[in-house]
């Protein structure tokens, strides 16, 4: 009966119902497409905000005392020594992993082609905490390399073009400051959405012994830490802060004397950011399907109007409020769902013909790809059902408070 | 003409009317009783309060005052919902212009009041072709209304009005719409019906019309002015 009713307005509003049809695909289609861009970026961020390092990974440098403690003035320097690292790592049961990192710019060659970079000395735990993750064929360092003091090398991987032309450079030979290294890893390629020192695609990474034992003078400039998890994070922070302050002699609250890059802030802030941007967008195309509600209930407006006799018989043979009603908001559901279907299609298929198109530039790996996903599903369907049950209910209602002895009079 | 078996039974029905500021008043206290399987006829010249007493009879209108019992349920202070019920069950509506809907086909129509009613498919189905049988229109089922003449129709809606076995077919001007030829078949049609044992009343202004009924009562100024037995 529903049906026929449709068939039987969709007749005498063709163009009318084709157009809203059209402006409900429309909404449609942009609340998919914007949501699914807000998705892509969304993960896109999740992923480069991990360029930096993996999960809850921290940075730890030497900062200035700002009080005094224990018979010593405030605006004391800190500074690391080479056993820090395995000090930490021994003593705080919450980090998990810790390394060094001695680091000093200098000359890197190959051949006549010399290029100013920055070199590293690190510990193996280094490359999983920063994801610093070798291509196929190569490998970071290991314990061995440490033990050994190996003059072996892993590269990043815009260095390694920059050397080599090519980033196929296992067991090549690359100059650093003179010495010969043996390139053992060039860095897989990935986005950093913070850094320190420069991006790691540029840097050179060599054993911690290797380094110290080349530049002497070397200090520990910072170390990198993990804790065991997410959450624990603060309490390895603490845990630092007393350690260290017990053995350089600074008040364990005294923030300023250590200085800490936590990632997990960025982690915090990031998906916030990505959550506000996808919220924005998805107001953008909610509004947009709601516009194309309105058309929906323009059109249930005006066949309410149109079908008030009828609405008057119906009343006269007996039709309740529910009875009266029903027909409009199936309606208008019938054409939002229409509209729906029609967008989503379009838009899955849009969506597909970017997934295939063969972009490779930097806007891309920064924003990611629009993605679909059950929630963007869920939630497109729950905004459509609500809109069309809005612009039923509304002109149904009207159609429920028709007179029937007026309306059967009604020309 | 007992009162016992009184189908609808009125006491001092009034109806008013707001127009902008005036009040009008489409009845001043009407008092009306009809019995059991009564052929009435309610005359009367246009805004004399006919049509205002048919809507009260119908159901489709409450009465600003006075008391109104149709087969012995008191309407007065129901819902709409409720309205619509005792309409679905105690009335049988025949318009002057037929009122079917044009998109569906005439078993569908007579269906209507049993979909409403909330009887299931099969049911209904049997019912309505039924009572298309019953006005000779077993041959018209899946017509639309458009592809059927002016007396069709109307026997289409009589067929719709009388498929949940209404205790009163109230039809407004029936045969206005129609030629004489259709318009003597539908009367006949009504003829049959009282005979059977059905509750007619017939608003119409048509005095050939009015003269087949059992009883026609004369309606002036919002009030009865007279209440007598057909000539004929």
């Amino acid at each position: 009966m529903v049906w026929q009713l449709f068939r039987h307005d969709a007749a005498r509003q063709r163009k009318r119902i084709a157009l809203t049809v059209l402006a409900i695909a429309w909404g449609t289609l942009s609340i998919v497409l914007l949501l699914s861009f807000g998705e892509g970026m969304k993960r896109s961020f999740h992923k480069n905000v991990r360029g930096m390092g993996s999960e809850g990974v921290a940075v730890l440098w030497p900062g200035a005392t700002t009080r005094a403690h224990m018979g010593l003035p405030s605006g004391r320097a800190i500074s690391f020594q080479d056993e820090d690292a395995a000090l930490l790592g021994a003593r705080i049961p919450e980090v998990a992993a810790i390394s060094r990192e001695y680091s000093r710019r200098v000359p890197v060659s190959v051949g006549q082609k010399t290029v100013n970079a920055r070199v590293r000395g690190v510990d193996p735990a280094f490359g999983g905490m920063r994801n610093i993750i070798p291509q196929a064929g190569g490998r970071f360092l290991n314990e061995l390399d440490l033990a050994e003091k190996r003059r072996v090398a892993v590269l990043g991987d815009e260095l390694a073009t920059d050397l080599f032309g090519s980033q196929d450079v296992v067991g090549k030979t690359v100059m650093i400051n003179q010495s010969s290294f043996l390139v053992i890893g060039v860095m897989q390629p990935k986005v950093m959405m913070g850094m320190y020192s420069g991006p790691d695609k540029n840097q050179a990474t060599i054993p911690a012994t290797t380094f110290k034992s080349t530049y002497t003078d070397a200090r520990v400039g910072n170390m990198v830490y993990q804790p065991v998890n997410f959450d624990l994070g603060d309490q390895a922070k603490a845990q630092i802060y007393r350690v260290l302050g017990r053995k350089y002699r600074f008040d364990p609250e005294d923030t300023r004397a250590l200085g800490i890059w936590d990632t997990r802030e960025n982690i915090r802030i990031t998906g916030n950011i990505a959550l506000g941007i996808q919220l924005f967008l998805g107001i953008i195309g909610a509004l947009t399907l709601f516009v194309g509600g309105m058309g929906v209930a323009n059109i249930m407006y005006a066949v309410v109007k149109e079908r008030t006799r009828e609405i008057g018989v119906k009343m006269a043979l007996g039709a309740k409020v529910r009875q009266v009603m029903a027909p409009f908001v199936m309606e208008a559901l019938l054409m939002t769902v229409a509209g729906g279907v029609l967008g989503t299609v379009v838009s899955l298929s849009l969506m597909g013909v970017i997934a295939v198109l063969p972009l490779k530039n930097e806007a891309f790996d920064f924003l990611g790809r629009p993605t679909f996903s059950p929630a963007i599903a869920l939630a497109t369907s729950a905004i459509l059902g609500t809109v069309g049950l809005l612009a039923g209910f509304f002109p149904a209602r009207r159609a429920a408070s028709v007179n029937p002895a007026v309306s059967l009079r009604y020309e | 003409m007992s009162t016992d078996a009184a189908m609808i039974r009125m006491r001092g029905i009034r109806k008013a009317y707001e127009m902008g500021r005036v009040q009008v008043e489409a009845l001043r206290g009407v008092d009306l009783d009809i019995g059991r399987n009564e052929y009435v006829a309610v005359v009367g010249p246009s805004g004399s309060g006919k049509s205002t007493l048919m809507n009260i009879i119908g159901c489709l209108d409450t009465p600003t005052a006075g008391e109104y019992v149709l087969s012995g349920e008191v309407v007065a202070g129901l819902d709409r919902n409720r309205l619509a019920e005792i309409r679905n069950k105690h009335i049988g509506f025949v318009f002057q212009n037929f009122n079917l809907l044009p998109y569906a086909s005439a078993l569908e129509n007579v269906e209507l009041p049993l979909l409403f009613a909330g009887i299931a498919t099969r049911e209904r189905r049997e019912r309505a072709a039924e009572m298309l049988r019953r006005v000779d229109l077993a041959d018209r089922m899946d017509h639309k209304p458009t592809e059927l003449s002016g007396g069709q129709m109307q026997r289409v809606a009589i067929a719709r009005a009388l498929v949940n076995d209404p205790a009163i077919i109230l039809a407004d001007e029936p045969t206005g719409n129609l030629d004489s030829a259709s318009g003597q078949g539908i009367v006949g049609l009504f003829r049959q019906l009282h005979e059977a044992g059905q509750t007619i009343v017939i608003i119409t202004h048509d005095q050939a019309v009015a003269r087949l009924a059992s009883r026609v009562v004369q309606i002036r100024d919002g009030g009865i002015v007279e209440d007598r037995p057909a000539a004929a």
